[in-house]
């Protein structure tokens, strides 16, 4: 049945093969299920983590098998990568461009500058430490930089949420 | 420089009046009166190569004034180096320009091994040039893919990433990380060379003239691209050499002008190879497509070096490559300005030691913020679209230009 088994759905057997044609179904679970199927994300590069971004979407990794379009609006994008170190004058920003964004938006912190100031939490007088501290962060991915595949189970993560949103489905860590 | 900087919008005006705006050839001059116009471009924007910002001040398509608005990446790296020991600065080394981490680790630690009078051995030299070369290649493999997408190209991207994972595979296989490798120590290495990676360095370099030839028919020598970048942003001799440009875009002017070869350090002067400059074959010397040719023709050149590296390698050297690591790295009270040739130009270190095991002071005398303090010369009466080409064959590294 190949994507429905995808969107775990109920479907009726309604043939003689077995294979349904009718799906019974909330609406939520349906806006969920088209949400995750097309994250767009904001190509919106800020340092290092930026090239390994660039790498996970080039051929080798190719994110766009899981549906994740770079665009170059935060108006068309549905998510948000947050590829680095985050200084403070680039902090208020990245706030605008989180709030440009439309409903639903979800916030990646790639990278530990972006989660927590990674190795410039001591002495960089400039940079902000956690990403977290002006826009609210959904998943967060450690590395520095984490490697292609660590951005890709952490946009599988992020499609298990959104999968989640709004019902008693219990978020696997 | 940073009088333009601060410039604000209301002066641009008088920066006009000085300003020789030449167009080019294609462009009607504007009969009717127009009002200049402000736009901002950045700090996001998927052109701008990282999170640079510049404020360009238009009269209709034509481009008055660019300022180039900087800092937005301000990560401190001078202040870090004061505050940690010498071998702990190298993963701040690696975090400035992050394209091209290992050229970058090997002016560092070259800057110090000067400072402490080391020798390092002969087996740790070939694989830090072996590595410098390829990281080379992987660097000019971004820049050529990045302004192939600013030009309009998309497909030349996808290749070079495909061949750049090569080259990172070989690091990985060696220190274990992909991208950030904090492998070259202040005497030594952090590990010696994987036993696979000469093999397939010799079967990388088969593959890569294959690419080399690919990319050359797909993008340098495609009708569209020359007509987008041929004489476009031309960068006059003098001004170059008297703005402190290096690396390609010097060298595409036809300044004959490598540190590898004018200033040799490590084992380069063991090598045969030639300078790439640039040509008035297609375009003349100095403009967006000299600067992508250079890159070319140095990518060529470091197939060549790696090819000479690995005829030469001493294979049969078992020298532990920790063997000439200091065990206490105290420099003596001095002073050092040691400069090496990275893809983007010459970076320097000023290292003041106070005979601490800290550094006084680390002065880096990036490549990318002189080169990209050339481009409101650059870009002064070419259009917009002209702007972002121009932008891209300058191949700037933000975590560089900002530190």
């Amino acid at each position: 049945m190949g994507f429905l088994d995808h969107m775990e759905l109920p479907v009726l057997p309604t043939d003689k093969t077995g294979e349904g044609n009718v799906i019974v179904t909330s609406l939520d679970t349906l806006f969920n299920w088209s949400r995750l199927s097309s994250l767009w994300q904001m190509s919106f590069g800020l340092a290092c983590c930026a090239i390994e971004m660039m790498s996970t979407a080039a051929a080798h990794y190719d994110m766009m098998r899981f549906g994740v379009i770079p665009r170059p609006s935060p108006r068309q994008s549905d998510v948000i990568i947050i590829s680095g170190t985050v200084t403070l004058k680039m902090a208020s920003r990245v706030k605008m461009l989180y709030e440009q964004m439309a409903d639903p938006k979800y916030v990646i912190s790639m990278g530990n500058c972006s989660n927590c100031g990674g190795p410039y939490w001591e002495y960089g007088y400039h940079v902000l430490r956690g990403v977290d501290r002006v826009i609210p962060v959904d998943v967060y991915i450690p590395g520095c930089p984490p490697r292609p595949e660590a951005l890709l189970e952490g946009l599988m993560k992020l499609q298990e949420k959104v999968r989640a949103q709004g019902k008693d489905i219990e978020f696997t860590e | 420089m940073p009088e333009i900087l601060e410039r604000n919008i209301h002066s641009h005006s008088l920066l006009h009046a000085s300003a020789p705006v030449h167009l080019p050839d294609r462009v009607e001059p504007k009969r009717l009166h127009t009002e200049e116009m402000v736009l901002n471009i950045g700090p996001q924007h998927p052109s701008t190569h990282g999170v640079l910002r510049l404020e360009v001040v238009l009269d209709g398509e034509v481009v008055v004034d660019v300022i180039p608005h900087i800092g937005y990446l301000h990560r401190c790296f001078e202040k870090h180096a004061e505050n940690l020991t010498y071998p702990q600065v190298l993963p701040y080394v690696d975090r400035m320009d992050y394209i091209a981490a290992m050229s970058g680790e090997h002016g560092y630690v070259t800057a110090v091994e000067r400072l402490l009078y080391i020798e390092v051995p002969e087996k740790v030299e070939y694989i830090r040039v072996l590595f410098a070369e390829l990281q080379r290649i992987a660097s000019h493999l971004i820049a050529i893919g990045t302004f192939g997408m600013d030009s309009g190209a998309f497909t030349p991207f996808l290749y070079c990433f495909r061949d750049r994972e090569t080259i990172l595979e070989m690091f990985e296989k060696t220190c274990g990380a992909r991208f950030l490798y904090n492998y070259m120590w202040v005497g030594g290495l952090s590990h010696d060379l994987h036993p696979d990676v000469l093999p397939m360095c010799r079967d990388f370099l088969k593959k890569s003239r294959a690419t080399h030839q690919e990319i050359n028919d797909l993008l340098t020598f495609n009708h569209i691209f020359v007509e987008r970048t041929a004489g476009i942003g031309v960068l006059d001799r003098e001004v170059a050499i008297n703005g402190g440009a290096s690396g390609p875009m010097l060298r595409s002017c036809g300044v004959k002008w490598d540190i590898r070869k004018d200033d040799p350090y490590s084992i380069y002067d063991r090598f045969e190879w030639e300078v790439a400059i640039g040509s008035s074959d297609r375009g003349e010397p100095g403009d967006s497509f000299n600067r992508h040719w250079v890159r070319m023709q140095e990518w060529e050149q470091s197939l060549n070096i790696i090819e000479q590296i690995l005829e030469q390698f001493p294979r049969q050297d078992a020298t532990d490559v920790q063997s000439a690591i200091p065990k206490r790295l105290k420099p003596p009270e001095g002073e050092i300005y040691s400069r090496t040739e990275t893809p983007r130009g010459e970076l320097g270190y000023y290292i003041v030691s106070n005979g601490d095991v800290k550094p006084w002071r680390v002065k880096v005398r990036s490549p990318a913020f002189s080169n990209l303090s050339l481009l409101p010369l650059l870009s002064r009466g070419y259009l917009v679209a002209d702007l972002i080409v121009i932008l891209g064959s300058i191949d700037i590294v933000l975590g560089e230009v900002d530190r």
